[in-house]
């Protein structure tokens, strides 16, 4: 596998390492997943840069109503952090149910999003609260919106032969935004979701406002139902409008036979069933059937 | 090879790794602390797992020179002058082990859960569990051995 492991004390640090391997060395955080693909033969990179030991990848904080992370934070700093729990409760519990707790001590929202995961939970969240990314390479710093990061299956907006991704922030949850996610998978630990769904919006004198939901995996790169966040848009939060909605989100996935996740026919049912369940969570109505455990 | 330092069972250890050495190999192989299971490989099965820092961690899939500067504890740390640690003993007494394979991970997890959290709900026991397969008991003395070790530690910390 890897013939060299070496650890960046500083972004500046870790950029210069990559660049003097040209290609060969690749960043790697809590390592949960890229471990497992370099043992796979997925991962060609000879030298690996650890950027845990960077200051400040950890931090977790809200500054002028924007919550700021460090790329490094953990799943279970996440899901542990007072602040997140209260200002976004979506990520924290998002990040509850992502892998063991072992898994969750060690793998961090950057490499969730980096790994680029289809159904990955924790970039599922990020996207839903219209998350950035600050990404740092050779040639500067930008900011990426998450919705726009994965480009396919592994892929993204992020060279990690080349690139760092140091920071997340999205705006911290008013006191009338209300979130909620729906996974199905075929046990509560260690496995891939059949049908994940965040939803979020602000529901404000009994209508919906600022509506967000995502699916996945029904495509390549988590999906965005715009048209069904634009159908609710300023509607009535009721049993009926979220009907609507979730019949058009069936209209709107097309996810493919999956020997490991069931057939597309299926799946593409569940979906509609799982964003209703969201949105009437988030719209705080009865469920309008019994919620299968 | 590459040059690891790291606290073992509260000794310092300094020794030369191959740079894609996985921690459980180096616990097991290079320091002969054969306490620490590897069942899967591919972090699914929580049997390697082994604290850094305090935080449960998966050996077979962390790669040997991340712990560089950090504090390991293994299964072997938790026997002090011979004596079980409150988990350990508490496995013991609900026989909370069959074929044994999978009760190092087990009691590392718990330890872990215990330090930070000594008065868990049983929805917390079963969270820090969740990660470790046991295929022999069923969970069910296990849990009762986290309870017991649980009570123990409130009423005085001894076994």
């Amino acid at each position: 596998m890897w013939r060299d492991y070496l650890f960046a004390r500083s972004v500046d640090e870790a950029l210069e390492l990559l660049a003097r391997h040209e290609g060969q060395a690749r960043l790697i955080a809590g390592g949960t997943d890229l471990v497992l693909q370099c043992q796979r033969g997925e991962c060609s990179a000879q030298v690996l840069v650890d950027v845990t030991q960077i200051p400040g990848m950890e931090r977790i904080e809200e500054r002028d109503g924007s919550i700021i992370l460090g790329a490094g934070v953990t799943h279970a700093l996440a899901a542990s952090s007072a602040l997140l729990r209260l200002k976004a409760p979506l990520l924290s519990e998002a990040c509850r149910v992502i892998g063991g707790p072992q898994v969750r001590n060690l793998g961090t929202l950057a490499g969730n999003l980096v790994a680029a995961l289809p159904a990955a939970d924790a970039s599922l969240a990020l996207i839903a609260l219209d998350g950035e990314a600050e990404i740092v390479s050779p040639d500067g710093r930008r900011w990426v919106p998450l919705s726009d990061f994965h480009t396919g299956v592994g892929l993204c907006r992020l060279d990690p032969t080349r690139e760092v991704m140091t920071t997340l922030r999205f705006s911290a949850f008013g006191s009338d935004y209300r979130a909620a996610q729906e996974r199905l998978a075929r046990r509560k630990v260690h496995a891939l979701p059949i049908m994940n769904v965040a939803a979020l919006a602000a529901v404000r004198e009994g209508r919906f406002a600022d509506v967000r939901i995502v699916v996945a995996p029904v495509a390549p790169t988590p999906l965005r139902l715009r048209r069904c966040e634009e159908l609710l848009e300023g509607r009535e939060a009721t049993s009926e409008a979220i009907r609507e909605a979730a019949d058009l989100a069936v209209s709107l996935v097309h996810p493919r036979d999956s020997l490991l996740r069931g057939s597309g026919e299926y799946r593409q049912a569940l979906a509609g069933v799982m964003v209703r369940r969201a949105l009437e969570r988030v719209a705080g109505i009865a469920p309008s059937d019994r919620a299968v455990a | 090879m590459a040059l690891l330092s790291m606290t073992v069972n509260g000794k310092p250890v300094s020794l030369e790794v191959e740079p894609d050495e996985f921690l459980a190999d180096v616990l097991r192989d290079r320091l002969g602390l054969i306490g620490t299971k590897i069942g899967c490989r591919e972090g699914e099965c929580g049997a390697c797992t082994v604290l850094v820092d305090g935080d449960a961690i998966l050996s077979c899939i962390h790669p040997a020179l991340k712990a560089e500067g950090r504090s390991v504890l293994t299964i072997e740390g938790l026997t002090r002058e011979g004596k079980l640690d409150v988990v350990q003993q508490a496995f013991v007494d609900a026989a909370a082990a069959q074929c044994g394979y999978c009760t190092p991970g087990f009691v590392m997890v718990v330890k872990a859960l215990l330090d930070r959290n000594p008065h868990p709900t049983v929805a917390e026991i079963e969270e820090a569990l969740a990660g470790n397969l046991c295929r022999c008991t069923g969970y069910y003395q296990i849990k009762e051995a986290v309870q017991l070790a649980v009570e123990r530690l409130a009423a005085g910390g001894g076994p």
